[in-house]
């Protein structure tokens, strides 16, 4: 008797154990479909970003290399040549009549050619590049500081964000212009620049041209290629798919930082 | 340990695993595989490993899987280990997606979630449930100490270490402590639950924080240390197979020293120790 009912609660203790593993596996893949829950593991940013906030000075440099660090080739990822008429019109005349549109809530509207922005106070710094795929590129940039060309257009004190807009449309009839956002703190950071030179050249197509945004703290898709404009909001849940960016709309995190 | 204890049949009931052990243990067999897993999905978006600051330096990847096109052109996965290239169609490199289609991916649907590959949903996995594991993980190592967890069952006593060409002995062949010897856990045991507990996990967390570019601003350089920001991400994936290979070896020995009794004291907190033990 004894026996015989340790037998059938072992075997169901068996069944049990193997039920939960199949439930587990087969949920997990329910659960990364569903709403709610995508909503619950994406508190695990929330707490990234506030912990790295809290621990991270805010003027924190990223780690920069030496010239022998530098990779031979810099990976072009995404898009290398930006299917937009406009941009390609642009690129022939070597980005001769470009200029950046600096608006949103400002006191000073402004727009910049490329030698308005060689002009503003910049920055040099071999810096490595982690793209969210696990691949890393070590690269030398020089751009104008982001906080002394935000300086120049008076922010509004309501803004909370910065939006960049670019030419790389990320469908193939023409849709979805790639944009990034980021926060006040990281905007102002001294190594967050708006880069026009990789390598001691002018910046390649592949890698951006004429501008990218360089923010070393975090990962690669959050340094915008093709800048064409930029934009200071208090929110941004009407740009775009709300989520502050092109891969944020995706399910990507706003904060990159890890 | 409490002793309680109540008499059976053939021995006596003996309380082995308190409760916050035995619930860190069943967090750690649920967590553990959703990390091992959404981590490998992860993986799956760039397949390779190198060795350095970056992934880009003119020497090739430690460790590749990818796929090529075969005579027949069909699909062929390839893992290239140290400049050596094996097949592994099925497995690595390239394996059948949902569809039941041949597909080009590192490790296989069976072993990522999602099973699909989907690096955003992946990362959302692994990055909420990394917060999970190190919250409880401090938690357990502080109970350890402040309950002396610790020092009473963990750390090796004097005759453990009198004791260990014997102990190596009766591991090589089998032969497993039984009766009083029992309530212990013996030092190999010991060594390889402090091996994991204060070399592996914090092996593995530190070599994840390291990847992260935010965390790295923390003291620029701390990650070259343990070689640069590529190392660091293959010394994470190394951990995490010697995580596997630890698993491994103790499921074994829960199995061979008595699956049930063992099962029942990580539930219950009751272990068996049988009274017709031979005492040696």
């Amino acid at each position: 008797m004894n026996k015989n009912s340790e037998i059938t609660r072992r075997s169901l203790l068996a069944r049990v154990l193997a039920g939960a593993c199949a439930l587990t596996l087969g949920g997990c893949q329910k659960l990364s479909e569903s709403t709610w829950f995508s909503h619950i593991l994406g508190t695990g940013e929330k707490v990234t970003y506030k912990m790295q906030r809290l621990l991270i000075p805010r003027k924190a440099m990223a780690q920069e290399f030496t010239k022998a660090d530098r990779s031979p080739l810099f990976r072009s990822n995404g898009t290398a040549m930006p299917n937009n008429p406009a941009y390609s019109a642009m690129a022939d005349k070597g980005f001769a009549d470009f200029r950046l549109q600096v608006g949103g809530l400002v006191e000073r509207p402004m727009s910049f050619s490329l030698n308005d922005i060689r002009a503003l106070p910049s920055r040099t710094q071999t810096t490595r590049h982690d793209c969210v795929e696990g691949w890393s590129a070590i690269g030398e940039w020089k751009g104008a500081r982001l906080g002394a060309l935000l300086e120049a257009v008076r922010p509004k004190p309501n803004v909370h964000y910065v939006v960049f807009h670019c030419a790389d449309p990320m469908e193939e009839d023409g849709g979805s212009p790639y944009y990034e956002s980021i926060d006040l703190e990281d905007a102002f950071h001294p190594q967050t620049i708006l880069a026009y030179e990789l390598n001691n050249e002018p910046l390649p197509v592949a890698n951006g041209a004429p501008l990218r945004l360089r923010l070393e703290r975090q990962l690669g898709y959050k340094m915008a290629k093709y800048v064409m404009s930029i934009e200071l909001v208090e929110d941004f849940p009407k740009i775009a798919g709300g989520k502050g960016g092109y891969w944020e709309d995706q399910g990507y995190e706003w904060y990159a930082g890890i | 340990m409490t002793k309680s204890e109540c008499p059976v049949s053939d021995g006596y009931m003996y309380y082995r695993h308190k409760l916050p052990v035995r619930i860190i243990h069943w967090l750690n067999v649920i967590l553990l595989p959703i990390l091992l897993m959404s981590g490998l999905n992860i993986f799956n978006a760039h397949s390779a490993f190198y060795w350095g600051k970056s992934s880009y330096t003119g020497n090739p990847p430690l460790l590749e899987m990818r796929s090529k096109e075969g005579n027949k052109g069909e699909i062929v996965g390839v893992t290239r280990i140290f400049g050596h290239e094996f097949n592994t169609t099925g497995l690595l490199g390239a394996s059948k997606n949902m569809e039941g289609e041949l597909d080009e991916r590192g490790f296989p649907s069976w072993l990522t979630l999602p099973g699909v590959q989907w690096l955003a949903m992946a990362r959302r996995w692994h990055l909420s449930i990394a917060w999970v594991l190190v919250t409880y993980g401090i938690c357990f190592v502080s109970y350890s100490i402040f309950s002396r967890h610790l020092q009473r069952d963990l750390l090796p006593t004097k005759e453990d270490w009198r004791s260990i060409g014997k102990t190596l002995i009766d591991h090589l062949l089998l032969r497993h402590p039984t009766g009083e010897a029992a309530k212990n856990y013996n030092l190999l045991q010991k060594l390889a639950y402090l091996a994991v507990i204060f070399m592996l996990f914090p092996l593995i967390i530190l070599n994840g924080l390291g990847m992260s570019p935010g965390m790295d601003a923390l003291l620029p350089g701390w990650i070259d240390l343990f070689g640069g920001r590529q190392s660091v991400r293959t010394i994470h994936f190394i951990v995490a197979w010697s995580l596997v290979a630890f698993l491994a070896v103790h499921l074994f020995q829960v199995i061979v020293t008595g699956f049930w009794n063992n099962l029942r004291s990580m539930i219950t907190g009751k272990y068996r120790i049988s009274s017709e033990a031979e005492h040696e």
